[in-house]
Parts: structure tokens; C-alpha cells; sequence
């Protein structure tokens, strides 16, 4: 079957279903997504989306993007943030405009709090001297992606958007550099269709899935990323991958940053507050690539405290806030302490250990969202893509906390935009290979497929590797060891069989499918990792542990090539903000 | 610790009806969530189990299910706070068709949520370049109800559901409430006129199975009373 659209829009997290409100109305616009659009992972997101909107102190969008250059260790373009944080103050209003339950201060307006890594210079007319944080993470409790996603969802019911859920996409349809559509599944009848159109928006997200802990939920599995590089494009800065310090111990659920932002302190065994060491200015505030190496040298110096899984942990101490602040801004968090660890916080330090949580690559594009072909510059017609999935770079080595909300919002309605223009004179394109028979081929193979290797095994291996291999701290002997468990593990690919043969509502096939989507994702990460010889954001080589500025100043651009990864270099763009040591 | 788990199953492609397939389950934690229960049966003992899920952490809603009788999300129930000592009995959520084992049909449930226009409703223009004001108190007032997660567990627990279909049920009141007394909104009698008929908050007969239910703890018999109060207050 095939139908035709003007657009599609893959996934309904912030970044879809913002791009979707933005479409024009006179524009056919589907979004398609593999879950109910309000069960999309944006919802998990707690603490907060910063705007300089200065509502409890003074504050303006240049230190919050002075903030996110230097977070991102120097890696980011700063052109895009420069865009992403002026933006940010009217993206923030919208928000409010569109219905958001903002938590409120005593004028009325827009709460704000600390976060990690955001400050401002402590003597005003010293702009690069001593800075010191400030409260700009514009937050509802600690349920902020909850209510962002309900609202943009509702946003979306009120412009009455054509919905596909539980749609499966398994091919992306570029022929000669033109995006033509995707190929998909209905999950609940296994109907396979060809979504013919002039634009393209991939918001499909993480892919969290590839590390065995991680606060990304079962569906980040990295689908877009993986289509975008089996067919032959690159991705971009695929090493650098974001462990949120505070995970709960052994479930990897996110404990937001909210939890510091407020006051909460971390803990070795002894009752350290071991931030001081490692961040004197900021302590906890710190941002998270620094916390979580600094909780992994605690573990490793032997001030962690072992876990009955055989893991060990650090403490984070919430308890003297009062029951008050815990009730009323973090009850979600403190909740899940409750509910899965049957800690309370009221009274007792939460166990916590760094959890994979974000990643900063993705599918290169530049500020109007447009997917990039290769490390030049030049883009892939009618193909666009926004949110985690995307690299633009607003993010660089490391994301500062809040700053994945507002990405969402602000380059989510920047692609619908550049979507709205593209298609004043876009034509659908005539779709010259067989994309149906491609994708029922494919799900036939999987189906009749009789080898041994059996699928949860394949990925528990791949998850427990990565971890162990190309987690937080990361060197060439593992890496390598890495390359070379990838190539068994796709190898082993080839052989999986499932017990699931039939039509309706298949998650075993579907399971398979992502997996395939996880060793791909998983391949640029490690090849990402082995090619970049220096330290920088989220990215430590313990060889070489030194950032390298006149050689690293650049993105990957990784390209499957067939199966022997090859990487090619662009500069980072720079506009006024000149490389420093990065101390907090 | 063992356990046994019983688990209605339905595949519309093989069977003529729902049946019961145990499963024993060898060495489990007591910390486990009933989530990676079924997890552990689907990925090594049988792979045809299908049920949904994502966060895994009570967030996105996905998993809701009927667990010993009592509609709940698979990831928020520990089994240490189950009766281990008899099967645990899994079946879908109720008063919904069943497209395959713990799968359910949500269209119905999605389309009563869109009838009561669950969407911020204002005729007077913002102010152009910042947020309306609005107090904390106000905006706390808002917040219970803005955390539901639509997981459908508290509709399909009502037994005015389960009567009449037509029913537009405690989750999209819950969903009026949020908007009918949010301050900024503007809909008045447009949103509450939808709700004032006999398949509407009438037909809430404060049974309170939906706050039994309720896996985020919401207090929703008293938000439909607070919109019974003024749709009664505007007809005085």
C-alpha cells in the first residue's frame, strides 16, 4: 500500500510533535511513531528547560550560551547555540502560551532554579572571570518532559494532526540524495506501507539501549540513527555519549539533577561531600560529564559502597531539604527511591550510580534542521531531522542538563519551519527502487529465519560489552576489543531465530529489528571512540587523557562504507568564544 | 525465591478465545518489578508473550495491565508486595477488546480523552513577548491532575465503564479538570457542557475503584466532584 503526504514526521517526542504543530495547514502531515505519541521518552524528563528569562535574578541568553560552549567542551557550533539560546526565552514563553503548568514564582511568573553547569559571571562587568550558578531551568515540580509532551501532544489534537501510531518505520527512502518517504509496519496488523513524500523529519530519539544501564526506556533503541547510516550517510560524533551521574543503582532510572539544583549533596562511603574536590566553585552543580568520572574515581579509590548486585554506588543526600521541598519539588523522584529501592529520602541518602542517558551525536544537520550528506556541507533534499536523533551542534561533547528540552522546542520548530518553505516548491519525486517488497523481504527473513543465536542474548552481550568496553572511561585496548565483539555480534546476527511468526502485534520481530538498529548505532559509537585520540566532554581516553585542541577541534563524520567504518573531519564552528581549560 | 505466574493469552491468528498459560519461574528477587517477570518469560521461555512497555519506571503509561484483579503497570509492581504463595494472575486491562495477549485496543479510550478538547482554550491573546501570570497556588491546583499518564487503568476500573460505552470515564474528566480549572482558560461552558450529560460526570457514581487503581496516586473522584460542583454552580 502507499500513501501519499506532503510530510512525515518519524516520532512523536517534543521534537515530532512540536515539528508537526509548525507544519502549515495547507500541507498533508503525518507523524509516525511506534508508541502512543504521550508514552514517547520526552515524558521521563524531570528537572527543567533553561531560558535566560531572568525571572529570579538577573540573567541573559549570552551566559547561557558562554554556559553551553563551554559544557560542551569547546566541541559545539557555536553559532547553533548562539541560536538555540537567544531563542530560548520565546521558546520558553510559547510553551506557556501553549498551556504548559509552569511551576510559578512569587510574582506570577515562570519558576527557574539551578542546574549543572549553569551560571553567570559573579562580578557583572567581568564576563569571563569567576562565575557562579544561577537559577534558569524553567521547571512544572520534577515533571517537566511529562507536561511538555502532554502539551505538545494536546497542541497537536487542537491542530488535528494525522496520527500513525505504533507504526514501525523499517526503510528510508534516498534516491539520488532525494528523501522520498519511508517504508513502515503497522504493528497491530503487520500491513506493510510506503509513506510517499516531499519531506522527511526524523525525531526518533536515543539510543540509550545500547549500555546496560541506562534511564532510557526499552523503545530508545536508536532507529532513526541506524537508517539514516545504513543508508550510507554519516553520523555525526557518535563517541560522545552522556552518563547521567545520578541513576538509580542497579535500575539506571534517571534521578534528575533537579535533586542538586535544589540542594542535594553527594556522598562517598565515608560521608564526603567529594564534589569539593573535583569542582570547587560549583561542587555538585557540576556538569555531568565531570560528576560522573568524578563518582567512577570515588568508586575506583575505593570510597564507593558495594552493591548486593555486585555494582557499587555513591549516596545522594536529599534529607536535609525538609519534607516540604521534597514533597512539593521533587515527588517523582523521591518516589521512585521509594517505590523500587524502599529508600526513603526524607530521612536517608538515595544509592546512585552514573546511567547512559543522552546522546550527543546523531544524524548531522545544520540550524534549519536539514540533514547533512557529508562533512561539507551539503544536505540530502526534503530530508530533515531534530531532537537526541539529531547532531546540529548545539550539544558538542557534553549536554548541559535542560538543555535536551529546549533543543526539542527550538529546532523542532525550526524543522517544521524549514519544512513549510521547502515545500512552497517541492514535488513528490518518482520512488524508482521497491521499498514495500524491500521491507516485507526483510521482515520475511527475519520470520523464516531458523538459526540458533537467540535475540535478548545477542543484545544482553552487546549492552554488557559497551558498558564494560566503551562507557565512561574508555582506552584502545577495549576499544578494540569492542570492534572486534561487534563483528562477531553482527555476525551472530545473521542467525537469530524467533518464536513469533505470525502478523499481529509482533514484538519479538520487533525486538529483532532493534537490535539490528543497535549494532549499528553501536558501531559508529565504538569507531567514534577509537578514532578520537584525546579526552574532551563525555569522551575520556585513558591514554589519552589530555584535550586536544589542535587536533580535536573537529566532528566525526562516520559512514558504515560497507561495512569498514570511515571517518572524515569537520572544524567546529567558532564565533567568539576561544577555547579554555574547562574548570568548574 | 519460585514463583508461578499466570498470564491470559490471545492470539486472534490461532484462537477461538482468551485462555490461561502458567509459567514457573525459578530464583527470582523479591525487588523484581513484574515487568521483568514478564521480560524473563518472553525472552527465555516464550517468545510469543506480547504486552507493551518503555520507561519501565511508572512514566510513560505503556504497561498497564490487571494484576490479581486489580488494574496496575507491570513496572510499578514489585513482586515482594504481591501474594507469592499463589499464581500471580496477569490479564489484560478490562472492558477493552483484546487484539493479542496483554494488548488492548486503546483507540476508544484515546478518542473519549479527545471528545472533552484537552487542550488550553483562550480568547484573549497572550501577551506578546512574556508568560501570563498565573500564581503558584493556582498553578499547583493543576498539578495532580496534569500527572496522569493516561495508562487507561483508572476507565477500565470503572464500573460505569464496564455498563455503558459511551461512557466518557474518570481519565478525561481528570483532563477537564486540568483545563476547566486552569486560570488561563477560557473555554468555559464549551468544555463543561460536554460533560454535563448522562454519559458524562453524572454517570460517576463515586465508586472510587478508579482512585484504587490509580497507579500515580491521583485523588480522581475529587477532581469529577470539584467539575460536578460547577457545572451545578453555573445552572443555579
Amino acid at each position: 500500500m502507499v500513501k501519499n503526504y506532503d510530510v512525515i514526521i518519524i516520532g512523536a517526542g517534543g521534537a515530532g510533535l512540536r515539528a508537526a504543530v509548525e507544519i502549515p495547514k495547507e500541507y498533508s502531515c503525518a507523524v509516525l511513531s511506534k508508541v502512543f505519541p504521550p508514552r514517547s521518552h520526552t515524558g521521563t524528563a524531570q528537572g527543567g528547560v533553561c531560558a535566560a528569562l531572568g525571572n529570579m535574578e538577573d540573567d541573559n541568553w549570552e551566559n547561557h550560551a558562554f554556559d553551553t560552549v563551554k559544557g560542551s567542551d569547546y566541541l559545539g557550533d557555536q553559532d547553533a547555540i548562539e541560536t538555540m539560546c537567544k531563542d530560548a526565552i520565546r521558546a520558553v514563553i510559547e510553551l506557556e502560551h501553549m498551556g504548559l503548568p509552569f511551576s510559578r514564582n512569587e510574582d506570577g511568573k515562570i519558576a527557574q532554579r539551578k542546574f549543572g553547569g549553569h551560571t553567570k559571571p559573579a562580578d557583572p562587568n567581568d564576563p569571563y572571570g569567576k562565575r557562579i550558578p544561577v537559577m534558569r531551568a524553567c521547571y512544572s515540580a520534577d515533571r517537566t518532559g511529562h507536561v511538555m509532551l502532554q502539551t505538545l501532544y494536546e497542541n497537536c489534537i487542537k491542530n488535528k494532526v494525522d496520527f500513525y501510531s505504533e507504526f514501525f518505520v523499517t526503510d528510508l527512502i534516498v534516491e539520488d540524495n532525494v528523501c522520498k518517504g519511508v517504508a513502515a509496519f503497522d504493528i497491530a496488523t503487520g500491513e506493510v506501507t510506503v509513506f510517499h513524500a516531499k519531506a522527511v523529519m526524523l525525531a526518533t530519539g536515543g539510543y540509550g539501549r545500547v549500555f546496560r544501564i541506562t534511564s532510557n526506556a526499552h523503545v530508545g533503541t536508536g532507529d532513526g540513527t541506524a537508517l539514516v547510516y545504513r543508508n550510507g550517510l554519516p553520523l555525526e560524533d557518535m563517541e560522545f555519549f552522556q552518563f547521567h551521574p545520578t541513576g538509580l543503582w542497579r535500575l539506571g532510572i534517571l534521578v534528575s539533577e533537579a535533586a542538586r539544583g535544589e540542594g542535594g549533596i553527594l556522598k562517598n562511603k565515608d560521608g564526603e561531600r567529594f564534589m569539593q574536590r573535583y569542582a570547587p566553585t560549583v561542587m555538585d552543580l557540576a556538569p555531568r560529564d565531570m560528576v560522573s568520572r568524578a563518582i567512577i574515581s570515588e568508586i575506583r579509590e575505593g570510597r564507593g559502597i558495594k552493591g548486593s548486585d555486585g555494582t557499587d554506588y555513591v549516596l545522594l543526600d536529599v534529607s536535609h531539604l525538609g519534607k516540604k521541598v521534597i514533597d512539593e519539588k521533587l515527588p517523582e523522584i523521591t518516589g521512585f527511591a521509594r517505590t523500587y529501592l524502599g529508600v526513603e529520602p526524607t530521612k536517608e541518602p538515595i544509592p546512585i550510580q552514573p546511567t547512559a542517558h543522552y546522546a550527543m551525536g546523531g544524524i548531522p544537520a545544520n540550524v534549519n534542521c536539514e540533514v547533512l550528506a557529508d562533512e561539507k556541507g551539503n544536505t540530502v533534499k526534503g530530508l530533515y531531522a531534530a531532537g537526541e536523533c539529531a547532531c546540529v551542534s548545539v550539544h558538542g561533547g557534553n549536554r548541559l542538563g535542560t538543555n535536551s528540552l529546549l533543543d526539542i522546542v527550538v529546532f523542532g520548530r525550526r524543522g517544521g519551519k524549514a519544512i513549510g518553505e521547502f515545500l512552497k516548491t517541492a514535488e513528490h519525486a518518482e520512488i524508482k527502487s521497491k521499498p514495500e517488497e524491500k521491507t516485507k523481504e526483510k521482515i520475511k527473513s527475519v520470520l523464516n529465519n531458523t538459526g540458533t543465536e537467540k535475540v535478548y542474548k545477542l543484545r544482553t552481550e552487546l549492552q554488557e560489552w559497551m558498558m564494560e568496553k566503551c562507557g565512561i572511561f574508555r582506552n584502545e585496548t577495549d576499544l578494540k576489543a569492542m570492534v572486534d565483539k561487534l563483528g562477531e555480534l553482527k555476525e551472530r546476527y545473521k542467525s537469530i531465530s524467533i518464536e513469533d511468526k505470525g502478523t499481529v502485534f509482533n514484538t519479538d520481530l520487533m525486538e529483532a529489528l532493534e537490535l539490528e538498529n543497535l549494532l549499528a548505532n553501536a558501531e559508529a559509537t565504538v569507531y567514534g571512540a577509537l578514532n578520537r585520540k584525546e579526552s574532551r566532554g563525555a569522551h575520556t581516553r585513558e591514554d589519552f587523557p589530555k584535550r586536544d585542541d589542535d587536533n580535536g577541534m573537529k566532528h566525526s563524520f562516520i559512514f558504515e562504507n560497507g561495512g569498514s567504518p570511515e571517518i572524515k573531519l569537520k572544524p567546529v564552528t567558532i564565533t567568539k568564544y576561544k577555547p579554555m581549560e574547562r574548570k568548574y | 525465591m519460585d514463583i508461578t505466574v499466570r498470564i491470559l493469552r490471545y492470539n486472534p491468528e490461532k484462537d477461538d478465545k482468551p485462555y490461561f498459560r502458567e509459567y514457573g519461574l525459578k530464583d527470582v528477587s523479591p525487588d523484581w518489578r513484574l515487568l521483568d517477570v514478564l521480560h524473563e518469560i518472553k525472552w527465555k521461555q516464550d517468545g510469543t508473550l506480547t504486552f507493551r512497555r518503555s520507561c519501565a519506571h511508572g512514566i510513560c503509561g505503556s504497561d498497564g495491565m490487571k494484576v490479581n484483579g486489580k488494574n496496575r503497570l507491570a513496572c510499578s509492581v514489585l513482586l515482594k508486595d504481591l501474594n507469592l504463595k499463589k499464581p500471580v494472575v496477569i490479564e489484560p486491562l478490562p472492558a477493552m477488546p483484546i487484539i493479542k495477549d496483554l494488548v488492548v485496543d486503546m483507540s476508544g479510550f484515546f478518542s473519549k480523552y479527545e471528545v472533552i478538547k484537552p487542550y488550553l482554550i483562550t480568547k484573549t491573546p497572550p501577551p506578546p513577548n512574556s508568560e501570563r501570570l498565573q500564581s503558584n497556588e493556582d498553578a499547583e491546583k493543576l498539578f495532580e491532575s496534569a500527572k496522569c499518564i493516561l495508562c487507561g487503568c483508572c476507565t477500565t476500573s470503572c464500573p460505569s465503564t464496564w455498563s455503558n460505552e459511551n461512557y466518557i470515564g474518570p481519565a478525561a474528566f481528570l483532563k477537564a479538570y486540568r483545563f476547566a480549572f486552569d486560570t488561563r482558560d477560557e473555554a468555559g461552558d464549551e468544555r463543561l457542557d460536554i460533560i454535563d450529560n448522562p454519559d458524562g460526570v453524572w454517570r460517576c457514581h463515586t465508586i472510587f475503584n478508579c482512585i484504587e487503581t490509580c497507579p500515580k496516586e491521583i485523588n480522581i473522584t475529587w477532581h469529577i466532584s470539584q467539575l460536578k460542583k460547577r457545572i451545578s454552580s453555573r445552572e443555579m
